[in-house]
């Protein structure tokens, strides 16, 4: 981004940002870097400086700068956010500080290992099985806009994974599911063409940490999107649990 | 070397190249699938894409509007009958998408809902609110999760096209986590590598979309054609460049100058209504013109003085105000959150800053109809390719269409040709990947005190694009950006890296961004020098007519040790004989 002329150009903000190196020792370290202070400046850009003018070395992702491709999440001063959403005058003039993204395994300075969250969007069938199938030929399935409204939230994930950097039960129990991928989850449930819920609910409970969740809500809280996987959670416990008092209740009833 | 095998290769994993995935993993279970993507899937800039995507579904629609929309919307540069293929092919993809779980926005009655888009005679544009890039990508990746017979290679970066024995057998791929090239064959490739928008300096484009897979089908001599052809959109929020999407003037925005004027009734784009009359936005008129007309118009704008000055650069004003905070808020909330984040406005209340920004490549890799290039086992869609639909000026919603649509007739001519295609030539491609390793070895890691910095040179190539390939261009700006681009490829030899890890070396990457960016310009730039018409998006001050008896043609860019050659091809006309673009009247 071009440097404004009306900028003070003297003004300069302190990052500390995480660096880890495999190559050079198993021990992380912090880098303190001066970078130009500008209103309108996101911590990306203080990142893309640092790594144009004054590092080559330092590694991060990122790619649309405008909180859609997800890439860009780490922590900024202990919180999990977007960086090319989070503005420097917000932080200034105090320093901030970078680091990758919690509870992840991190490949190199800011960049975490992400795989365990792609196989869990495998094994929660985050996709549409149809209720009934239906030809290309004989159109689309009919769906109101109350329907749609009734899954649309959680289908705006952007898999940043930063509800699991803010999830505690995840840093405890790495083999949790975890919010986003239970949203999204969810989000097929929800959806009028779907006919999967139970083959998902399956997996959705197969292991102990959703009942860990204890609506803490921090995975709401961080989501830049205003997914509000803990909504996601809560439903899909509600409807277990219907499902469970039915089942023992109600043994001839559906299912 | 490690050495991965399958059937058929794809490299991207945008919108394009997932749909071919997806289109193997449906129509031909028993291949196998290598998908190899620098970024994971979902990052791809497919993603950035908001206001729709176009095909046929309405009964007031026709087929032949959206072929003729698609034409005239093309300067008559588009081949009719591939633009025939795009409209035939549309409205099945789109509800295959829908089948698939897309959440497309709807009628009360449940069924699609439409909005128009600039250049449309009638309202054809699917769309899921503001972010139908976004929901098409993550449904289409969602989807490939299913098939088994698809292997994703995320965050492996192509370097080399492995040509042996006059055929495509596979690609040179750097895995980021390890730092390894390694060779991935396949006895189809398709490339889906998206566009180049970084090498202007002023783009909706994402930081990813470096022309790479154009620049390996260039080097591996296959022709760039209509390079030359590059879409500025006309609203971008200064600055940043983030793109405000043509859907808030088909919901009824208006462009207004310094004066506060609709200005663009002073550029042949028809008279304007008042926003309150129930027949604005007119379709194919005003802020409803096609793209190329509408970025031209600001600059005649700011020659006459009526833009307003701005810290990065002149603009004028988007006014969506009188649509209302409800509906703003349902069929256009990434604008609103946009203009929050970004500018620190509501465009609820207030107006909106926009100037023309570089949008989309046109042009691309030379395939026919099929997807096929010249070269055997090489295929592409999407935004890296030219088939071409899009001519000299691409109507807004087509893109998406399509990579779908394109995206899946690649992949079934990559079946095809596998199936006759004898075996690959394993040690052959292998030690074409050996000498991959070494080249990039030797050329980056190896000190040789070099004083040139990435960003240096790309801050340098991204200004001469812009001076001199902009919005109108002319032989002297041409030429100086042709002599800029061969001193920068020069020396880009000069380059000295600091990284020498091979874990996550992103400082590397860049460098083999950038190699790529240049051949892009190169080609691009040559191109524009060689059209002496103007058509489209590519308009030349000094030769400002178009000229059908010399360039009713591509153009095709092959690289050479010098400068590139250039030759041409006639365009496919069908049904649609060239005539006049008319805007603002029928």
């Amino acid at each position: 981004m071009a440097a404004s002329e009306t900028d003070q150009p003297e003004a300069t903000i302190p990052l500390e940002v995480f660096r880890y190196r495999p190559e050079q020792g198993d021990e992380p370290t912090f880098e303190h870097y001066d970078v130009p202070y500008r209103e309108d400046w996101v911590v990306l850009d203080a990142l893309n400086h640092v790594k144009d003018q004054i590092d080559g070395t330092l590694s991060y992702r990122w790619s649309c700068r405008m909180g859609v491709c997800g890439s860009c999440g780490m922590m900024v001063n202990g919180e999990p956010k977007l960086t090319c959403a989070a503005f420097l005058r917000d932080y200034y003039p105090e320093v901030i500080r970078v680091e990758p993204l919690n509870y992840f395994p991190v490949i190199r300075d800011l960049v975490i290992n992400m795989d365990d969250f792609l196989h869990k969007l495998t094994e929660v069938k985050a996709w549409l099985v149809p209720k009934e199938e239906k030809p290309v030929s004989q159109g689309e399935y009919l769906q109101t806009p109350a329907e749609l409204a009734h899954y649309k939230q959680f289908s705006m994930c952007i898999n940043c994974m930063l509800c699991y950097s803010a999830c505690p039960v995840y840093g405890q129990h790495p083999e949790f599911l975890g919010p986003a991928a239970i949203a999204l989850a969810q989000r097929y449930n929800l959806d009028s063409r779907d006919g999967a819920a139970d083959a998902r609910a399956d997996v959705i409970f197969s292991d102990e940490g959703i009942w860990d969740c204890t609506f803490v809500g921090d995975c709401t809280r961080v989501c830049p999107k205003n997914v509000d996987p803990a909504g996601a959670i809560q439903q899909a416990k509600v409807a277990a649990t219907k499902d469970w008092y039915r089942s023992v209740l109600v043994p001839w009833g559906n299912k | 070397m490690e050495f991965q095998k399958h059937d058929i290769l794809i490299i991207g994993g945008g919108g394009a190249g997932l749909r071919a995935a997806i289109a193997i993993g449906e129509e031909n279970p028993n291949l196998s699938v290598g998908v190899i993507s620098k970024v994971y899937p979902m990052r791809s800039h497919t993603v950035s894409a908001e206001g729709g995507v176009a095909a046929v579904i309405k009964a007031n629609d026709s087929l032949d509007d959206h072929a003729y929309d698609t034409i005239s919307g093309a300067d008559w540069l588009a081949d009719q009958d591939a633009v025939e293929a795009l409209v035939n092919e549309a409205p099945g993809e789109l509800i295959q998408l829908e089948h698939w779980g897309c959440p497309w926005s709807r009628e009360p009655d449940g069924s699609v809902a439409v909005r128009p888009f600039g250049g449309m005679k009638i309202e054809r544009t699917w769309y899921a609110a503001d972010k139908t890039g976004f929901h098409m990508l993550h449904t289409l990746f969602q989807t490939a999760l299913k098939y088994n017979n698809v292997t994703r290679y995320d965050e492996w970066f192509a370097t080399r096209l492995l040509v042996h024995d006059g055929c495509c057998q596979g690609v040179a791929a750097l895995e980021l986590r390890s730092g390894q090239i390694r060779a991935i064959a396949g006895k189809g490739t398709v490339l889906c590598t998206g566009g180049a928008g970084r090498i202007f300096p002023f783009t909706t484009n994402a930081a990813i979309k470096t022309g790479d897979g154009m620049a390996l089908a260039y080097r591996a001599g296959v022709p760039l054609k209509d390079m030359e052809f590059v879409q500025y959109h006309p609203t971008g929020l200064p600055g940043t460049g983030i793109l405000i999407t043509e859907a808030s003037r088909s919901e009824g925005g208006i462009l207004i100058n310094k004066q506060g004027d609709r200005y663009l009734q002073d550029y042949d784009l028809g008279q304007p209504l008042d926003i309150q009359d129930p027949r604005h936005p007119q379709k194919r008129t005003m802020e409803l013109g096609p793209r190329d007309r509408l970025s031209q118009a600001f600059v005649k704008e700011g020659q006459e003085a009526r833009t307003i000055e701005g810290p990065y650069g002149d603009y004028v004003h988007l006014d969506i105000r009188h649509l209302g905070e409800k509906k703003i808020n349902k069929k256009l909330p990434f604008v609103r959150e946009l203009c929050r984040n970004y500018v620190g406005i509501d465009p609820v209340h207030e107006l909106i800053p926009v100037r023309p920004v570089i949008h989309y490549c046109m042009g691309g890799v030379h395939t026919n109809i099929e997807g096929e290039t010249p070269l055997p086992g090489l295929f592409a869609a999407g935004e890296c390719a030219c088939v071409s639909i899009n001519g000299a000026n691409r109507l807004g919603s087509n893109s998406l269409t399509e990579l779908l649509v394109f995206g899946a007739r690649a992949a079934r001519a990559a079946v095809r040709f596998g199936a006759q295609a004898g075996d690959v030539a394993v040690e052959e491609i292998i030690a074409l990947a050996d000498q991959e390793q070494r080249r990039i070895r030797e050329r980056f890691f190896q000190p040789k005190g070099g004083t040139e910095t990435i960003a240096g040179l790309r801050g340098e190539l991204t200004h001469t694009m812009e001076s001199g390939a902009g919005i109108y261009r002319s032989e002297e700006s041409l030429r100086a950006s042709c002599d800029k681009i061969r001193e920068l490829k020069q020396r880009f030899n000069q380059i000295e890296l600091a990284d020498h890890s091979l874990t996550f070396n992103t400082e590397l990457t860049t460098a083999l961004e950038l190699e790529y960016m240049l051949d892009i310009s190169e080609a691009l730039a040559h191109s524009a020098l060689a059209r002496t018409e103007s058509r489209g998006s590519h308009q030349r001050t000094d030769y400002p007519d178009r000229d059908d008896q010399r360039f009713l043609k591509h153009s095709l860019a092959y690289r050479s040790d010098d400068d590139p050659c250039i030759e041409y091809l006639d365009v496919v006309i069908t049904r649609w004989p060239p005539g006049e673009r008319v805007y603002g009247s029928k």
